[in-house]
């Protein structure tokens, strides 16, 4: 019988890999965004979420979706292990996605700052999801310190340019035990396949929908994009060649 | 009588000086900017680029660009959506102070101005904060006139803690101060000043601003950079366009925004792009060269040099202007809004001190909330923790 393929983060099992954000675009489109993506897991900045505010964010996520609230806005460790308290206390859950930035123009995120945050926590017993610069000593940094994935970028944040750091995601891929998931800078679906491909073990993506003309129509497109790159990292890519397989050999005359 | 004037260009007893250059740097660039130098060539270079340089801005910010408004428009408008998405902030300011020391002459606050004057008491305070935050809003400017005497630095940090009581995010447009007061405000939980430089023509500048501490123009340029030494998390910038050249001043205005985020790059940069409006017991007052085809250039020139700046459209500007530019660049609307102090205490309307400006927009935040949503874009009320 075939083994089901799953996501596992923090015990956690899923299906999809593809985790869908929810900023950028109208909290009446999430629902439908979700359903067309598949998706099982929706990032939101917890500094979006309050109760009693006018079109809270919360109330338009499904309730069936794992919740993956982000420390946008922290600019160090301490700032990032508050917003995660206060995500808990408001009933987010144990799921934790840390984004430390302390440059208001490109949003890089900090990766010294966020090793600490993990290691905080880790051991507070969060499900800790830290977005990264795809450094492969963060990284292994990153995993020492309890983090159940590294969520490294393609791309600035919000820039639509796709794979620029392919070269150094596929070293973490590589080289890092914990699942590898591609954040930031996803433009095209296409994108998504090939860092699927590559053996990335999900796909986060916002900016590529919310900047789309049909949002849920390119949800849906992400979601079979994700798939095939899965589907075409499992079964094994074809070899590739830099010369033609010659189909009347050389040295041929030679015989078996 | 004409009151003996003191060096605007000195700064005052008790004034923190910084160890700085940025003063130089961004008069260096109001000085150069020459409007003929640039061609439709400049502005078409600029329009091709990505990432502007200062020369490009400056060229997007000349009379050469007028006819390339419309390409403008629909670059600002996908950059603005790359980096915002649909969202576009709503605020509403709180004035609860009016005294002011300052004489600055196109201001209805000015101490020679003949106005009903007021500060609001805690109990006034606290009502007018419930009022507002009845009504769905979650982020306040906090606004006062320029009195250290009779606003004093614990005065407005106590209603900067009572605001926080009621409010998701505080910020100030206050009398700037040194950087160990504006970290006392930020203790007290405001997280965003904003000082307006009015006019970076400093020979202009001295003969708007009479007298007060308002009349220091170096200490007033310098108060972004106290509010971030102090601890704010973000700081806003602007000219009042029509006191000098425009141009010049939003080449000044942008250059002191983009300067200050290369030098302090976890500071989040707002822009606001007043043009004067008529006050009272002055009518003649008229934003005659800044008309709306220039204000609409000045903030996409603005967008396009910084993608991730905050720009704000305040009710100085109508509804229908407003309605507009959130479609193309603004990220940040005024709603609510009462330019007298204590203008959300009584269901009448009537305020306990004159207001500062006339507004053209006065739109509800429901309305305005409406509104938004009605164009497809998603209204904003908070995306912030104070930490």
């Amino acid at each position: 019988m075939e083994k089901k393929d799953t996501l596992v983060l923090g015990g956690h099992k899923f299906t999809s890999r593809f985790i869908l954000g929810s900023g950028k675009y109208s909290v009446d489109l999430i629902k439908a965004a979700v359903e067309q993506a598949g998706a099982q897991i929706v990032t939101m900045a917890l500094r979006r979420v309050e109760a009693g505010q006018k079109d809270n964010i919360l109330d338009f996520i499904p309730k069936e979706v794992t919740l993956l609230p982000n420390t946008s806005g922290a600019r160090n460790a301490g700032e990032a292990v508050r917003i995660a308290r206060l995500s808990r206390e408001l009933g987010c859950g144990d799921f934790i996605k840390i984004e430390i930035m302390r440059d208001s123009k490109y949003l890089l995120p900090d990766n010294t700052e966020t090793v600490r945050a993990t290691e905080i926590l880790a051991k507070e017993g969060f499900i800790v999801l830290p977005y990264m610069y795809p450094d492969l000593y963060a990284a292994r940094a990153l995993a020492e310190a309890g983090a159940a994935a590294v969520m490294p970028l393609a791309a600035p944040i919000g820039t639509n340019k796709g794979l620029c750091t392919r070269d150094f995601i596929q070293i973490l891929i590589d080289e890092i035990d914990l699942p590898v998931i591609v954040d930031a800078g996803i433009g095209r679906p296409s994108q998504a396949c090939e860092a699927m491909e590559m053996g990335a073990a999900a796909i986060m993506a916002n900016t590529g929908l919310s900047t789309a003309g049909n949002l849920p129509a390119m949800a849906r497109a992400y979601r079979q994009a994700v798939e095939a790159g899965r589907a075409a990292y499992l079964s094994g890519l074809g070899r590739v060649r830099e010369m033609a397989s010659a189909s009347d050999p050389l040295t041929g005359f030679l015989g078996d | 009588m004409e009151e003996k004037r003191i060096d605007h260009m000195k700064y005052l007893p008790g004034m923190e000086v910084l160890d700085s250059t940025m003063l130089d740097d961004v008069t260096r660039y109001h000085d150069a900017f020459c409007n003929e130098a640039y061609t439709a060539d400049n502005v078409k270079t600029a329009l091709s680029k990505q990432r502007l340089t200062p020369e490009d801005f400056m060229a997007l910010l000349s009379t050469a660009a007028i006819p390339y408004l419309e390409e403008m428009a629909q670059k600002a408008h996908t950059v603005t959506r790359r980096h915002f998405g649909n969202t576009i902030s709503i605020f509403t300011p709180v004035y609860f102070a009016n005294y002011c020391d300052n004489y600055c002459i196109y201001c209805g606050f000015n101490s020679h101005n003949k106005i009903k004057r007021a500060r609001l008491n805690d109990a006034e305070l606290h009502q007018e904060c419930q009022n507002i935050a009845n009504t769905g809003i979650e982020e306040v400017l906090m606004l006062t006139g320029e009195s250290p005497k009779m606003s004093d630095i614990r005065y407005i940090g106590n209603a900067v803690k009572i605001a926080r009581q009621y409010f998701r995010a505080v910020g100030m447009e206050i009398y700037p101060v040194n950087s160990d007061d504006y970290k006392y405000l930020h203790e007290c939980g405001a997280d965003y000043v904003t000082v307006f430089q009015e006019t970076y023509n400093p020979v202009k500048y001295e003969t708007l601003h009479l007298a007060g501490n308002k009349r220091i123009f170096p200490y007033r340029f310098y108060s972004q950079e106290r509010a971030i030494l102090g601890g704010m998390r973000g700081v806003g910038f602007a000219a009042l366009l029509g006191l000098d050249d425009y141009q010049k001043d939003a080449v000044a205005t942008g250059m002191h925004a983009w300067l200050m985020q290369r030098k302090y790059p976890h500071a989040e940069i707002s822009l606001s792009c007043p043009r004067l409006c008529p006050i009272i017991n002055n009518d003649k007052i008229n934003p005659k060269d800044v008309d709306e085809r220039r204000l609409v250039q000045i903030i996409c020139a603005y967008r396009l040099f910084m993608p991730y700046a905050c720009i704000v459209v305040s009710s100085r500007e109508s509804a229908a202007f407003r309605n507009a530019i959130i479609k193309i660049a603004a990220t940040k609307v005024s709603a609510s809004v009462c330019v007298g102090i204590g203008g959300h205490l009584k269901k009448d309307g009537s305020e306990k001190g004159d207001e500062q400006f006339e507004i053209t927009d006065s739109r509800p935040f429901d309305e305005m909330y409406t509104a938004i949503k009605t164009m497809g874009l998603q209204p904003i009320t908070s995306e912030y923790i104070y930490l």
